[in-house]
Protein backbone atom coordinates (compact mmCIF):
# COMPACT_ATOMS: atom_id res chain seq x y z
CA UNK A 1 0.00 0.00 0.00
CA UNK A 2 1.15 3.32 -1.14
CA UNK A 3 1.21 6.37 1.83
CA UNK A 4 -1.51 7.80 0.28
CA UNK A 5 -3.74 4.18 0.40
CA UNK A 6 -2.99 3.84 4.08
CA UNK A 7 -4.36 7.50 4.84
CA UNK A 8 -7.07 6.66 3.05
CA UNK A 9 -7.61 3.45 5.02
CA UNK A 10 -6.94 5.33 8.50
CA UNK A 11 -9.36 7.68 7.56
CA UNK A 12 -12.35 5.26 6.19
CA UNK A 13 -11.46 3.58 9.65
CA UNK A 14 -12.57 6.65 11.42
CA UNK A 15 -15.23 8.02 8.90
CA UNK A 16 -17.31 4.68 10.14
CA UNK A 17 -16.69 5.35 13.76
CA UNK A 18 -17.93 8.70 13.65
CA UNK A 19 -20.17 9.14 10.38
CA UNK A 20 -20.85 12.58 10.82
CA UNK A 21 -17.35 13.91 10.70
CA UNK A 22 -15.83 15.89 8.52
CA UNK A 23 -12.93 14.16 7.60
CA UNK A 24 -11.54 16.63 5.21
CA UNK A 25 -10.03 19.08 7.87
CA UNK A 26 -7.84 16.41 9.32
CA UNK A 27 -4.33 17.54 9.97
CA UNK A 28 -1.77 15.64 9.91
CA UNK A 29 0.13 16.56 13.10
CA UNK A 30 -1.97 17.73 15.82
CA UNK A 31 -3.38 14.92 18.04
CA UNK A 32 -6.44 13.24 16.89
CA UNK A 33 -8.00 12.91 20.15
CA UNK A 34 -7.99 16.89 20.47
CA UNK A 35 -9.14 17.25 17.03
CA UNK A 36 -11.75 14.74 16.87
CA UNK A 37 -12.65 14.48 20.62
CA UNK A 38 -11.81 10.43 20.33
CA UNK A 39 -11.58 8.54 23.79
CA UNK A 40 -9.87 5.51 24.56
CA UNK A 41 -13.29 3.57 23.14
CA UNK A 42 -12.59 5.02 19.64
CA UNK A 43 -8.80 4.41 19.68
CA UNK A 44 -9.53 0.57 20.78
CA UNK A 45 -11.89 0.61 17.44
CA UNK A 46 -9.46 1.82 15.59
CA UNK A 47 -7.06 -0.55 16.73
CA UNK A 48 -9.48 -3.37 16.44
CA UNK A 49 -10.46 -2.16 12.69
CA UNK A 50 -7.48 -2.62 11.52
CA UNK A 51 -7.10 -5.90 12.56
CA UNK A 52 -9.88 -6.69 10.93
CA UNK A 53 -9.66 -5.30 7.84
CA UNK A 54 -5.68 -5.48 7.45
CA UNK A 55 -4.99 -8.38 9.86
CA UNK A 56 -2.23 -5.82 11.42
CA UNK A 57 -1.71 -5.98 15.16
CA UNK A 58 -1.26 -2.56 17.28
CA UNK A 59 0.14 -3.96 21.07
CA UNK A 60 -0.86 -1.44 23.29
CA UNK A 61 2.35 -0.28 24.23
CA UNK A 62 2.70 1.07 20.67
CA UNK A 63 -0.76 2.79 21.26
CA UNK A 64 1.13 6.33 21.67
CA UNK A 65 1.96 5.72 17.61
CA UNK A 66 -1.63 6.31 16.70
CA UNK A 67 -1.63 10.13 18.56
CA UNK A 68 -1.94 11.99 15.24
CA UNK A 69 -3.07 10.77 11.66
CA UNK A 70 0.92 11.73 10.60
CA UNK A 71 2.34 8.98 13.08
CA UNK A 72 -0.38 6.72 12.87
CA UNK A 73 0.52 6.63 8.79
CA UNK A 74 4.46 6.33 10.17
CA UNK A 75 3.74 3.39 12.25
CA UNK A 76 1.98 1.37 9.68
CA UNK A 77 3.63 2.47 6.42
CA UNK A 78 6.43 -0.69 7.45
CA UNK A 79 3.76 -3.11 8.74
CA UNK A 80 0.63 -2.08 5.36
CA UNK A 81 4.16 -1.72 2.77
CA UNK A 82 3.26 -5.51 1.20
CA UNK A 83 -0.79 -5.53 1.43
CA UNK B 1 -19.68 -26.27 19.15
CA UNK B 2 -16.97 -23.84 20.72
CA UNK B 3 -17.54 -20.38 20.60
CA UNK B 4 -14.94 -17.19 21.80
CA UNK B 5 -17.53 -16.50 23.98
CA UNK B 6 -20.98 -16.95 25.46
CA UNK B 7 -23.40 -14.44 27.20
CA UNK B 8 -25.86 -15.07 29.45
CA UNK B 9 -28.81 -13.31 29.17
CA UNK B 10 -30.41 -11.12 25.97
CA UNK B 11 -31.18 -8.11 28.26
CA UNK B 12 -29.50 -4.90 27.08
CA UNK B 13 -26.22 -5.26 28.30
CA UNK B 14 -26.30 -8.75 26.85
CA UNK B 15 -27.14 -8.05 23.29
CA UNK B 16 -24.45 -4.71 23.40
CA UNK B 17 -21.56 -6.62 24.60
CA UNK B 18 -22.59 -9.47 21.52
CA UNK B 19 -22.44 -6.62 18.82
CA UNK B 20 -19.20 -5.38 20.01
CA UNK B 21 -17.44 -8.92 20.57
CA UNK B 22 -18.83 -10.42 17.05
CA UNK B 23 -18.36 -6.97 14.71
CA UNK B 24 -14.25 -7.61 15.59
CA UNK B 25 -14.88 -11.51 14.41
CA UNK B 26 -15.51 -12.99 17.47
CA UNK B 27 -18.19 -16.15 17.76
CA UNK B 28 -20.30 -15.20 20.22
CA UNK B 29 -23.75 -16.84 20.91
CA UNK B 30 -26.42 -15.22 23.68
CA UNK B 31 -28.25 -17.51 25.87
CA UNK B 32 -31.81 -16.35 27.09
CA UNK B 33 -33.34 -18.42 29.25
CA UNK B 34 -37.06 -16.40 28.44
CA UNK B 35 -38.65 -16.61 24.73
CA UNK B 36 -37.68 -12.58 24.19
CA UNK B 37 -35.12 -10.40 24.05
CA UNK B 38 -34.55 -7.39 26.26
CA UNK B 39 -34.65 -8.82 29.53
CA UNK B 40 -35.95 -6.08 32.12
CA UNK B 41 -36.37 -3.33 29.58
CA UNK B 42 -38.78 -5.56 26.85
CA UNK B 43 -42.04 -5.56 26.20
CA UNK B 44 -45.17 -7.83 26.07
CA UNK B 45 -48.94 -8.09 24.59
CA UNK B 46 -51.64 -8.77 26.59
CA UNK B 47 -55.06 -8.84 26.06
CA UNK B 48 -54.71 -6.90 22.40
CA UNK B 49 -52.52 -4.02 24.21
CA UNK B 50 -48.82 -3.46 23.84
CA UNK B 51 -47.11 -2.56 27.31
CA UNK B 52 -43.31 -1.73 27.79
CA UNK B 53 -41.97 -4.35 31.30
CA UNK B 54 -39.79 -1.92 32.93
CA UNK B 55 -39.76 1.29 30.62
CA UNK B 56 -40.62 4.68 32.37
CA UNK B 57 -38.14 7.11 30.63
CA UNK B 58 -34.69 6.09 29.15
CA UNK B 59 -31.73 8.55 30.84
CA UNK B 60 -28.81 10.48 29.65
CA UNK B 61 -30.65 12.59 27.22
CA UNK B 62 -27.79 14.14 24.55
CA UNK B 63 -29.26 14.76 21.37
CA UNK B 64 -26.83 15.83 19.60
CA UNK B 65 -24.52 15.66 22.57
CA UNK B 66 -20.67 16.27 22.92
CA UNK B 67 -18.88 12.72 22.23
CA UNK B 68 -18.15 12.21 25.70
CA UNK B 69 -21.42 11.22 26.29
CA UNK B 70 -22.72 8.44 27.34
CA UNK B 71 -25.05 8.28 24.78
CA UNK B 72 -22.85 9.35 21.85
CA UNK B 73 -20.22 6.69 23.24
CA UNK B 74 -22.77 3.99 23.11
CA UNK B 75 -23.80 4.72 19.86
CA UNK B 76 -20.29 4.92 18.36
CA UNK B 77 -19.75 1.83 19.98
CA UNK B 78 -22.36 0.13 18.69
CA UNK B 79 -22.42 1.69 14.90
CA UNK B 80 -25.52 2.81 15.21
CA UNK B 81 -27.34 6.73 14.66
CA UNK B 82 -29.06 8.74 16.81
CA UNK B 83 -32.00 8.66 14.63
CA UNK B 84 -32.60 5.01 14.82
CA UNK B 85 -33.67 5.59 18.52
CA UNK B 86 -36.50 8.00 17.55
CA UNK B 87 -36.42 9.87 20.82
CA UNK B 88 -38.42 12.07 22.38
CA UNK B 89 -37.61 14.25 25.35
CA UNK B 90 -40.08 14.79 28.27
CA UNK B 91 -41.73 17.67 29.38
CA UNK B 92 -41.88 18.12 32.65
CA UNK B 93 -40.88 16.29 35.91
CA UNK B 94 -41.60 17.21 39.87
CA UNK B 95 -40.49 15.86 43.30
CA UNK B 96 -43.22 16.28 45.70
CA UNK B 97 -42.90 16.16 49.67
CA UNK B 98 -45.51 17.38 52.01
CA UNK B 99 -45.75 21.38 50.85
CA UNK B 100 -42.80 21.66 48.97
CA UNK B 101 -42.53 20.61 45.31
CA UNK B 102 -39.62 20.74 42.87
CA UNK B 103 -40.34 20.78 38.92
CA UNK B 104 -37.62 20.06 37.17
CA UNK B 105 -36.65 19.27 33.47
CA UNK B 106 -33.88 18.48 31.16
CA UNK B 107 -30.47 20.24 31.81
CA UNK B 108 -29.21 20.96 34.97
CA UNK B 109 -30.31 24.20 34.88
CA UNK B 110 -33.74 23.91 35.41
CA UNK B 111 -33.60 22.21 38.51
CA UNK B 112 -30.45 24.38 39.74
CA UNK B 113 -33.29 27.35 39.12
CA UNK B 114 -35.98 25.57 41.12
CA UNK B 115 -33.88 24.60 44.20
CA UNK B 116 -32.78 28.45 43.92
CA UNK B 117 -36.38 29.02 44.17
CA UNK B 118 -37.54 26.91 47.00
CA UNK B 119 -34.45 26.28 48.68
CA UNK B 120 -32.79 30.08 48.36
CA UNK B 121 -30.77 29.03 51.17
CA UNK B 122 -29.46 26.63 49.39
CA UNK B 123 -28.95 27.63 45.79
CA UNK B 124 -25.00 27.95 46.39
CA UNK B 125 -24.54 24.91 48.11
CA UNK B 126 -26.19 23.63 45.31
CA UNK B 127 -23.87 25.00 42.52
CA UNK B 128 -21.21 23.53 44.78
CA UNK B 129 -23.06 20.29 44.45
CA UNK B 130 -23.06 20.47 40.81
CA UNK B 131 -19.68 21.20 40.58
CA UNK B 132 -18.30 18.16 42.46
CA UNK B 133 -20.60 15.59 40.74
CA UNK B 134 -19.23 16.86 37.32
CA UNK B 135 -15.55 16.55 37.98
CA UNK B 136 -16.06 13.48 39.36
CA UNK B 137 -14.87 10.67 37.04
CA UNK B 138 -17.45 7.85 37.67
CA UNK B 139 -15.90 5.68 34.80
CA UNK B 140 -13.05 4.85 36.73
CA UNK B 141 -13.44 1.14 37.52
CA UNK B 142 -11.63 1.46 40.30
CA UNK B 143 -13.47 3.80 42.70
CA UNK B 144 -14.85 1.98 45.49
CA UNK B 145 -17.63 2.39 47.56
CA UNK B 146 -18.17 5.59 49.39
CA UNK B 147 -21.49 6.81 51.10
CA UNK B 148 -23.23 9.28 49.09
CA UNK B 149 -25.81 10.60 51.90
CA UNK B 150 -22.82 11.32 53.86
CA UNK B 151 -20.74 13.20 50.82
CA UNK B 152 -23.90 15.30 49.94
CA UNK B 153 -24.56 16.09 53.29
CA UNK B 154 -21.47 17.72 53.95
CA UNK B 155 -22.40 20.22 50.36
CA UNK B 156 -26.38 20.78 51.23
CA UNK B 157 -27.28 21.41 54.94
CA UNK B 158 -31.33 21.12 54.32
CA UNK B 159 -32.34 17.35 55.09
CA UNK B 160 -34.93 17.76 53.04
CA UNK B 161 -33.44 19.08 50.21
CA UNK B 162 -31.19 15.95 50.43
CA UNK B 163 -33.92 14.07 50.20
CA UNK B 164 -35.47 15.34 47.72
CA UNK B 165 -32.44 14.67 45.33
CA UNK B 166 -32.08 11.26 46.67
CA UNK B 167 -35.70 10.01 45.48
CA UNK B 168 -35.58 9.88 42.14
CA UNK B 169 -31.78 8.67 42.20
CA UNK B 170 -32.51 6.05 44.33
CA UNK B 171 -35.75 5.06 43.05
CA UNK B 172 -34.16 4.90 39.53
CA UNK B 173 -31.00 3.03 40.44
CA UNK B 174 -29.79 2.16 44.48
CA UNK B 175 -29.40 -1.24 44.73
CA UNK B 176 -28.43 -0.16 48.36
CA UNK B 177 -30.81 0.91 51.08
CA UNK B 178 -31.08 4.37 52.47
CA UNK B 179 -27.88 5.01 51.06
CA UNK B 180 -26.07 4.86 47.51
CA UNK B 181 -22.13 4.64 46.60
CA UNK B 182 -21.02 8.37 45.55
CA UNK B 183 -19.90 7.12 42.29
CA UNK B 184 -23.83 5.77 41.67
CA UNK B 185 -25.35 8.86 43.09
CA UNK B 186 -22.74 10.64 40.49
CA UNK B 187 -24.04 8.78 37.46
CA UNK B 188 -27.85 8.92 38.17
CA UNK B 189 -27.16 12.62 38.84
CA UNK B 190 -25.62 13.27 35.50
CA UNK B 191 -27.97 10.84 33.67
CA UNK B 192 -31.27 12.22 35.53
CA UNK B 193 -30.76 15.76 36.14
CA UNK B 194 -27.37 17.43 34.18
CA UNK B 195 -28.58 14.98 30.87
CA UNK B 196 -32.59 13.81 31.36
CA UNK B 197 -35.13 11.75 30.71
CA UNK B 198 -36.27 11.12 27.04
CA UNK B 199 -37.98 8.47 25.89
CA UNK B 200 -38.10 5.88 22.16
CA UNK B 201 -41.52 7.31 20.70
CA UNK B 202 -42.45 3.71 19.96
CA UNK B 203 -41.22 2.08 22.96
CA UNK B 204 -38.22 -0.70 23.94
CA UNK B 205 -39.50 -2.66 20.88
CA UNK B 206 -37.91 -0.89 18.20
CA UNK B 207 -34.87 -0.69 19.73
CA UNK B 208 -34.76 -4.09 20.52
CA UNK B 209 -35.58 -4.67 17.05
CA UNK B 210 -32.58 -2.83 15.74
CA UNK B 211 -30.01 -4.30 18.21
CA UNK B 212 -31.33 -7.82 17.22
CA UNK B 213 -30.87 -6.48 13.71
CA UNK B 214 -27.05 -4.88 14.44
CA UNK B 215 -26.59 -8.55 16.19
CA UNK B 216 -27.72 -10.63 12.81
CA UNK B 217 -24.89 -8.32 10.45
CA UNK B 218 -22.34 -9.19 12.93
CA UNK B 219 -22.88 -12.65 13.07
CA UNK B 220 -24.40 -13.24 16.39
CA UNK B 221 -25.78 -16.62 17.76
CA UNK B 222 -29.08 -15.75 19.41
CA UNK B 223 -30.28 -18.60 21.27
CA UNK B 224 -33.60 -18.17 22.60
CA UNK B 225 -35.60 -20.54 25.84
CA UNK B 226 -32.09 -21.60 26.25
CA UNK B 227 -31.39 -21.00 30.01
CA UNK B 228 -27.99 -22.30 31.74
CA UNK B 229 -27.52 -24.44 34.56
CA UNK B 230 -24.17 -23.85 35.21
CA UNK B 231 -20.88 -22.36 33.94
CA UNK B 232 -18.05 -25.49 33.46
CA UNK B 233 -14.37 -24.62 34.97
CA UNK B 234 -11.03 -26.55 34.75
CA UNK B 235 -8.57 -24.91 36.65
CA UNK B 236 -9.62 -22.28 37.75
CA UNK B 237 -10.62 -20.95 34.43
CA UNK B 238 -14.28 -21.26 32.38
CA UNK B 239 -14.51 -23.88 29.46
CA UNK B 240 -18.41 -24.00 28.82
CA UNK B 241 -21.98 -23.60 30.53
CA UNK B 242 -24.53 -26.38 30.48
CA UNK B 243 -28.05 -25.70 29.28
CA UNK B 244 -31.09 -25.69 31.68
CA UNK B 245 -32.04 -28.90 28.75
CA UNK B 246 -28.06 -30.56 29.68
CA UNK B 247 -26.32 -29.12 26.38
CA UNK B 248 -22.76 -28.58 26.74
CA UNK B 249 -21.33 -25.63 25.18
CA UNK B 250 -17.83 -24.77 24.96
CA UNK B 251 -16.10 -21.34 25.04
CA UNK B 252 -13.14 -19.53 26.04
CA UNK B 253 -15.13 -16.76 28.07
CA UNK B 254 -18.57 -16.07 29.59
CA UNK B 255 -19.87 -12.97 30.15
CA UNK B 256 -23.21 -13.44 32.52
CA UNK B 257 -25.78 -10.68 33.35
CA UNK B 258 -27.17 -12.67 35.51
CA UNK B 259 -26.35 -11.01 38.72
CA UNK B 260 -23.01 -11.08 41.00
CA UNK B 261 -24.91 -13.93 43.26
CA UNK B 262 -26.81 -15.66 40.24
CA UNK B 263 -23.55 -16.14 38.55
CA UNK B 264 -21.86 -17.59 41.55
CA UNK B 265 -24.63 -20.03 41.95
CA UNK B 266 -23.66 -21.31 38.21
CA UNK B 267 -20.13 -22.02 39.68
CA UNK B 268 -19.12 -25.39 41.01
CA UNK B 269 -18.96 -25.05 45.08
CA UNK B 270 -15.52 -25.01 45.44
CA UNK B 271 -14.40 -22.23 43.43
CA UNK B 272 -16.57 -19.84 45.61
CA UNK B 273 -14.12 -20.81 48.33
CA UNK B 274 -12.31 -17.95 49.10
CA UNK B 275 -14.21 -15.18 47.64
CA UNK B 276 -16.32 -12.92 49.70
CA UNK B 277 -19.77 -14.36 49.16
CA UNK B 278 -21.86 -10.76 47.79
CA UNK B 279 -24.89 -9.93 49.09
CA UNK B 280 -28.52 -10.67 47.30
CA UNK B 281 -30.34 -7.70 46.81
CA UNK B 282 -33.15 -6.77 48.94
CA UNK B 283 -34.41 -3.77 46.96
CA UNK B 284 -37.74 -5.07 44.27
CA UNK B 285 -40.78 -3.01 43.08
CA UNK B 286 -44.46 -3.46 42.63
CA UNK B 287 -45.24 -1.67 39.42
CA UNK B 288 -49.16 -1.02 37.88
CA UNK B 289 -50.45 -0.19 34.58
CA UNK B 290 -53.42 1.98 34.78
CA UNK B 291 -55.32 2.70 30.84
CA UNK B 292 -57.44 5.59 32.18
CA UNK B 293 -61.05 6.02 30.68
CA UNK B 294 -60.06 9.71 30.10
CA UNK B 295 -56.49 11.55 28.89
CA UNK B 296 -54.59 12.00 32.28
CA UNK B 297 -54.86 15.59 33.33
CA UNK B 298 -51.41 16.27 34.76
CA UNK B 299 -48.77 17.29 32.33
CA UNK B 300 -45.82 15.79 34.29
CA UNK B 301 -44.07 13.37 32.63
CA UNK B 302 -42.72 11.95 35.64
CA UNK B 303 -44.00 12.62 39.72
CA UNK B 304 -41.76 11.28 42.31
CA UNK B 305 -43.71 11.84 45.07
CA UNK B 306 -42.92 10.99 49.16
CA UNK B 307 -45.81 11.75 51.45
CA UNK B 308 -44.07 11.86 54.59
CA UNK B 309 -41.43 14.45 55.79
CA UNK B 310 -37.93 11.68 55.39
CA UNK B 311 -37.38 9.65 52.84
CA UNK B 312 -37.37 5.84 53.78
CA UNK B 313 -35.93 3.68 50.36
CA UNK B 314 -35.28 0.03 52.27
CA UNK B 315 -37.07 -3.07 52.24
CA UNK B 316 -40.88 -2.50 53.74
CA UNK B 317 -42.15 -4.07 56.71
CA UNK B 318 -45.44 -4.61 54.53
CA UNK B 319 -46.31 -5.67 50.69
CA UNK B 320 -45.44 -2.18 49.64
CA UNK B 321 -44.69 1.02 51.12
CA UNK B 322 -47.44 3.51 50.39
CA UNK B 323 -45.17 6.61 51.48
CA UNK B 324 -43.34 6.92 48.21
CA UNK B 325 -43.61 6.32 45.00
CA UNK B 326 -43.09 7.35 41.36
CA UNK B 327 -45.80 8.42 38.99
CA UNK B 328 -44.71 8.23 34.92
CA UNK B 329 -47.42 9.07 32.55
CA UNK B 330 -46.06 8.35 28.71
CA UNK B 331 -48.29 10.78 27.28
CA UNK B 332 -46.19 13.39 28.21
CA UNK B 333 -43.33 13.44 26.42
CA UNK B 334 -42.46 16.04 23.47
CA UNK B 335 -43.94 13.99 20.46
CA UNK B 336 -44.12 14.98 17.28
CA UNK B 337 -45.77 13.59 13.78
CA UNK B 338 -42.50 11.62 12.67
CA UNK B 339 -41.95 10.06 16.24
CA UNK B 340 -45.81 9.94 17.43
CA UNK B 341 -46.88 9.01 20.64
CA UNK B 342 -48.26 4.91 21.07
CA UNK B 343 -51.80 4.16 20.99
CA UNK B 344 -52.95 5.08 24.41
CA UNK B 345 -49.97 7.10 25.92
CA UNK B 346 -52.68 9.60 26.95
CA UNK B 347 -54.53 7.90 28.92
CA UNK B 348 -51.32 5.67 30.27
CA UNK B 349 -50.49 5.44 33.87
CA UNK B 350 -47.11 3.83 35.71
CA UNK B 351 -46.97 3.63 39.09
CA UNK B 352 -44.11 2.06 40.91
CA UNK B 353 -43.74 1.52 44.96
CA UNK B 354 -41.30 -0.20 47.14
CA UNK B 355 -41.51 -3.69 48.13
CA UNK B 356 -41.25 -6.76 50.23
CA UNK B 357 -39.92 -9.72 47.99
CA UNK B 358 -40.75 -11.75 50.85
CA UNK B 359 -44.52 -11.06 51.54
CA UNK B 360 -45.06 -11.42 48.15
CA UNK B 361 -43.30 -14.99 47.79
CA UNK B 362 -45.47 -16.53 50.22
CA UNK B 363 -48.89 -15.65 48.68
CA UNK B 364 -50.35 -18.39 47.35
CA UNK B 365 -52.74 -18.78 44.42
CA UNK B 366 -55.83 -16.32 45.07
CA UNK B 367 -54.58 -14.95 48.14
CA UNK B 368 -51.52 -13.68 45.78
CA UNK B 369 -54.08 -12.47 43.10
CA UNK B 370 -56.36 -10.79 45.36
CA UNK B 371 -53.27 -9.16 47.46
CA UNK B 372 -52.33 -7.59 44.06
CA UNK B 373 -55.74 -6.01 43.33
CA UNK B 374 -55.97 -4.71 46.62
CA UNK B 375 -52.24 -3.20 46.62
CA UNK B 376 -53.27 -1.73 42.95
CA UNK B 377 -56.19 0.45 44.42
CA UNK B 378 -54.07 1.32 47.73
CA UNK B 379 -51.05 2.22 45.37
CA UNK B 380 -53.12 4.47 43.34
CA UNK B 381 -54.53 6.11 46.19
CA UNK B 382 -51.55 6.78 47.76
CA UNK B 383 -50.26 8.57 44.29
CA UNK B 384 -53.13 10.54 44.12
CA UNK B 385 -51.07 13.23 46.76
CA UNK B 386 -49.35 14.06 43.69
CA UNK B 387 -50.96 13.21 40.88
CA UNK B 388 -54.76 13.92 42.02
CA UNK B 389 -55.82 12.67 38.20
CA UNK B 390 -54.24 8.74 38.73
CA UNK B 391 -57.63 8.71 41.58
CA UNK B 392 -59.91 8.49 37.94
CA UNK B 393 -61.60 5.47 36.32
CA UNK B 394 -59.66 2.93 35.24
CA UNK B 395 -61.05 0.60 31.87
CA UNK B 396 -57.35 -1.90 32.24
CA UNK B 397 -54.66 -2.17 34.33
CA UNK B 398 -51.78 -5.10 34.57
CA UNK B 399 -49.68 -5.15 37.72
CA UNK B 400 -46.20 -7.06 38.28
CA UNK B 401 -44.33 -7.73 41.63
CA UNK B 402 -41.40 -8.72 43.09
CA UNK B 403 -42.35 -12.58 41.85
CA UNK B 404 -42.73 -11.48 38.42
CA UNK B 405 -39.42 -10.11 38.47
CA UNK B 406 -38.04 -12.74 39.69
CA UNK B 407 -39.29 -15.23 37.21
CA UNK B 408 -38.74 -13.15 34.06
CA UNK B 409 -35.46 -12.28 35.02
CA UNK B 410 -33.94 -14.61 37.27
CA UNK B 411 -32.82 -12.03 39.37
CA UNK B 412 -32.83 -12.92 42.76
CA UNK B 413 -35.60 -11.38 45.26
CA UNK B 414 -36.86 -9.86 42.23
CA UNK B 415 -34.23 -7.34 42.78
CA UNK B 416 -34.55 -4.70 39.75
CA UNK B 417 -31.05 -3.20 40.53
CA UNK B 418 -29.15 -5.90 41.93
CA UNK B 419 -26.82 -6.74 44.66
CA UNK B 420 -25.74 -4.11 46.84
CA UNK B 421 -22.09 -5.36 45.84
CA UNK B 422 -21.19 -4.08 42.62
CA UNK B 423 -18.18 -5.32 40.70
CA UNK B 424 -17.22 -2.68 38.40
CA UNK B 425 -14.51 -4.44 36.73
CA UNK B 426 -16.21 -6.92 35.78
CA UNK B 427 -14.24 -9.75 37.43
CA UNK B 428 -15.08 -13.11 39.43
CA UNK B 429 -13.23 -15.73 40.93
CA UNK B 430 -13.16 -17.19 37.50
CA UNK B 431 -10.90 -16.49 34.71
CA UNK B 432 -13.04 -15.98 31.91
CA UNK B 433 -16.30 -15.65 33.65
CA UNK B 434 -17.19 -11.49 34.10
CA UNK B 435 -20.39 -9.77 34.61
CA UNK B 436 -22.08 -7.17 32.98
CA UNK B 437 -25.21 -5.78 33.25
CA UNK B 438 -26.77 -4.59 36.44
CA UNK B 439 -24.39 -6.29 38.72
CA UNK B 440 -21.47 -4.65 37.02
CA UNK B 441 -22.64 -1.40 38.12
CA UNK B 442 -23.81 0.68 35.16
CA UNK B 443 -27.50 0.66 35.09
CA UNK B 444 -31.05 2.18 33.18
CA UNK B 445 -30.68 1.39 29.48
CA UNK B 446 -27.60 3.39 28.27
CA UNK B 447 -26.10 2.28 31.73
CA UNK B 448 -26.62 -1.37 30.96
CA UNK B 449 -25.50 -1.33 26.84
CA UNK B 450 -22.19 0.52 28.37
CA UNK B 451 -21.55 -1.87 30.49
CA UNK B 452 -21.60 -4.72 28.37
CA UNK B 453 -20.00 -2.24 25.68
CA UNK B 454 -16.58 -1.89 28.79
CA UNK B 455 -16.67 -5.66 29.55
CA UNK B 456 -16.56 -6.44 26.19
CA UNK B 457 -13.64 -3.77 25.23
CA UNK B 458 -12.03 -5.29 28.47
CA UNK B 459 -11.57 -8.79 27.01
CA UNK B 460 -10.93 -7.62 23.72
CA UNK B 461 -7.90 -5.61 24.92
CA UNK B 462 -7.08 -9.34 27.47
CA UNK B 463 -7.11 -11.64 24.19
CA UNK B 464 -5.46 -9.39 21.84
Amino acid sequence: MTKDAIRQAIVDIIQEILPDEDMGGIELDKPLRDQLELDSMDFLDIVMELRKRYHIEVPEKDYMELNTLGSTIAYLEPKMANL
Amino acid sequence: MKYDTVIIGAGLSGLAAAIRLAHFGGKVAVLERHYRVGGLNSFYRKDRRDFDVGLHAMTNYAPHGPKSAPFQKLLRQLRLREEEFSLVPQTQSRIVFPGVTLPFGNGIESLTASVADRFPSQADNFRRLVEEVLAHDELNLANRWSSARQRVAATLTDPLLVDMLFLPLMYYGSADEEDMDFTQFVVMMKAVFCEGFCRPAGGMRPVLDRLLARCEEAGVEIHLRTGVASVEVADGKVTGVVTDAGDRIGCDAVLSSAGNVETARFCPASVADGEASPRAGRMSFMESIHVMKAPVADEATIVFFNRTDRLRYRKPDALIDLDSGVVCMPGNFAYTADRPAPAEADRTVRITSIADPDRWRTLEGDAYADAKERMGIEQRTAASFAVPAVGGDVVYHDIFTPRTVERFTGHVNGAVYGSPDKRRDGKTGVRGLSLIGTDQGFLGIVGSMLSGISIANQLMTERK
